[in-house]
């Protein structure tokens, strides 16, 4: 962006000390203020990584959590637990939230089409929590807990992510290209499947990345659907552990054992986070 | 946000096929058409089941007491006496006060960020506003559970345990035990543990920062540089361009940015649930403890063993699912309403 400064030495010279004051107060101030909003984010990766790192060995990674009270032990269980939910759901979080993208962008006058977009929006309002309770009622209630529970309850909070990007990236596909299609006489859906998504590939990938990196950090919606686990489960019909679900036990627990074990696994979360932030970052710069 | 109108009025491809490509095309594109629009209609189904589950788990209780639930202050599972008064008062504190101290900072970042930064210093800056909003609602507990609390409640044993002071904790005391407080005893520390509203405040001011500054960040990008322009022209200081030109140019979409943080803090969970005490009486202190409807949900729910207290959890869920949708829905109003052309 282009920076207007129109305002050299000589202009100066105009200003009364009052303006001239007040002008430097309120740069000072906003300096101020952006320092306190990154704060937070440098004091917390620096403690985690103060607190965290000693932690993060080889047990870490092989080995399920000690008795309470004992020392040692790793959070195998959360990791392999994250990773297979986050699995599942993304299923349904691709899926469901890419077509709908192409919905809202390929069909904008379908009759369907206000409804669908206005759901969309309410649905990523919609606390993670209360989806917890949602898929509660819809699995957890007849089968019991289960990764597959805690797995819907991340598929259905990854939906509106991923559809808003989508929309968003299939609209930026210029028109000539679609039109290029149509010329060539191909029908509107291998337009959209062969030139328009391809076209779009890389926008979608990275709302995709985007909304499993929100949804890997979620424990409110597990804590009454995935439930926890001590040991390695990969039954999705069985109560299943993931690292947020941990770091919260973790984190509540009086033993100094569990507590060292959340900071190590918030060390390791927070940089998967932002590792996948800012690859989708820099996917989506090219 | 939606946009008012059809971006494209010259969409060469009609979702009815023309008659000249009928023949070629229409089955296949009617069939794909189908297979898309079912995969749609699961948002719908998501919705609906939402509705569905949550209204009839909250049934029971809402048959038991009525609207009562939301004006009744005693919330007692030995008794079964459930209302939801403290919870929605503790909710709507936090989140308001967290915006109120959030949104002048967020505004302030996002003109830095667009206004004030070098090139090489704003994309950094920028990036790391939107890192904050992808650090993970336990990982805020954790830290403001083992890092500011300590603080915090060091703070209240220096500043409130002194001889003098004691026998205003004394007379506190009596008053919080009938359940009664005096605007001076709302400062007043119940106990120093650092933990309670306060800290909840804090910690989500924290979190919803960044939806608010990377909202207003684009807004103030948007404005047309020949507004600032003008100003600078006719002498204006770099402040008086950013509030007399750029922030009346932005408000609709800062607005919206508000909105949308607001619509966070009103959800956030667990951060609140592990710091902000648990304590189902209403609001006695600033430093006491104190619950939120999302708080409860997770301290009780999986412990919620009778119908009507499950019901009673489940309710607040309900409660806060059309509390979302509500303010979702004023958002979109708002910046309807409000935004000029040209800017989202």
């Amino acid at each position: 962006m282009t920076r207007a400064d129109a305002a050299p030495g000589g202009n100066k010279v105009l200003l009364s000390p009052a303006r001239r004051i007040k002008n430097l107060l309120m740069g000072g101030l906003i300096l101020l203020a952006t320092l306190l909003v990154v704060a937070p984010l440098i004091l917390i990766f620096a403690y985690l990584l103060r607190e965290g790192v000693g932690a993060l060995n080889a047990d870490f990674f092989t080995k399920t959590p000690a008795p309470e009270g004992e020392t040692g032990g790793g959070l195998l269980n959360a990791i392999t637990g994250s990773l297979t939910m986050l699995g599942m759901a993304s299923v349904i979080g691709v899926v469901v939230g890419v077509a709908g993208g192409i919905f809202l962008a390929e069909y904008p006058r379908h009759p369907l089409m206000p409804t669908i977009r206005m759901l969309s929006d309410v649905l990523a309002g919609i606390p993670a929590i209360v989806m917890g309770l949602v898929a509660y009622g819809l699995i957890v209630l007849t089968f019991g807990f289960s990764g597959l529970a805690g797995a819907l309850a991340l598929g259905f909070l990854m939906i509106p992510i991923v559809v808003r990007t989508t929309e968003e990236v299939l609209k930026l596909v210029p028109h000539t290209v679609r039109e290029a299609g149509m010329a060539l006489g191909l029908p509107q859906w291998l337009v959209i499947l062969k030139i328009v998504l391809p076209a779009a590939a890389g926008g979608i990938v990275t709302g995709v990345m985007l909304a499993l990196a929100r949804v890997a950090g979620e424990a409110a919606p597990l804590l009454f659907t995935a439930f926890g686990n001590p040991n390695v489960n990969l039954n999705p019909l069985e109560p299943m552990s993931a690292l947020p679900l941990e770091i919260y036990r973790g984190a509540t627990s009086a033993y100094d054992e569990n507590q060292r074990m959340a900071k190590a696994g918030a060390l390791l979360l927070i940089s998967l986070i932002f590792v996948t932030s800012l690859l989708a970052r820099r996917f989506s710069r090219r | 946000m939606t946009q008012p109108t059809n971006p494209q009025p010259t969409n060469p491809q009609p979702t009815t096929t023309p008659p000249s490509r009928a023949r070629l095309s229409s089955r296949s594109d009617r069939a794909f058409e189908l297979v898309i629009l079912a995969l749609s209609s699961i948002i719908v189904l998501v919705f609906v089941l939402s509705l569905y589950l949550l209204g009839k788990e909250s049934w029971p209780a809402l048959q038991r007491f009525g609207l009562e639930f939301f004006t009744q202050r005693t919330w007692n599972p030995v008794n079964s006496q459930f209302g939801a008064a403290a919870m929605i008062a503790g909710t709507l504190v936090t989140s308001l006060v967290a915006l109120i101290i959030s949104v002048p900072l967020a505004i302030a970042s996002a003109l830095f960020v667009a206004e004030y930064a070098p090139k090489w210093l704003a994309n950094p800056v920028g990036y790391l506003i939107e890192l904050l909003a992808a650090v993970p609602s336990v990982v805020y507990g954790l830290w403001a559970l083992f890092v500011v609390a300590p603080i915090l409640g060091r703070w209240q044993t220096s500043f409130f345990v002194n001889p003098e002071n004691l026998q205003l904790l004394t007379r506190c005391q009596d008053l919080w035990n009938n359940n009664q407080t005096t605007l001076q005893c709302f400062f007043v520390p119940p106990s120093a543990s650092g933990r309670g509203l306060a800290l909840a405040i804090v910690i989500l001011t924290v979190m919803i920062l960044p939806y608010t500054a990377s909202v207003a960040r684009d807004v103030i990008r948007l404005v047309p540089q020949d507004q600032r322009e003008a100003m600078y022209a006719l002498g204006a200081t770099k402040w008086e361009v950013i509030s007399r030109a750029i922030l009346p140019y932005a408000r609709a979409g800062i607005m919206g940015g508000v909105i949308l943080a607001l619509g966070r803090a009103l959800g956030e969970t667990l951060a609140v649930a592990m710091v902000i005490g648990d304590s189902q009486d209403i609001l006695k202190s600033i430093w006491g403890n104190a619950s939120t409807m999302a708080s409860v949900i997770a301290n009780q729910f999986g412990d919620a063993q009778e119908t009507l207290h499950r019901s009673s959890v489940v309710t607040l869920g309900f409660a806060l699912f059309f509390l979302s949708v509500l303010v979702n829905f004023v958002a979109r109003l708002v910046i309807a309403r409000l935004t000029p052309q040209g800017i989202k």
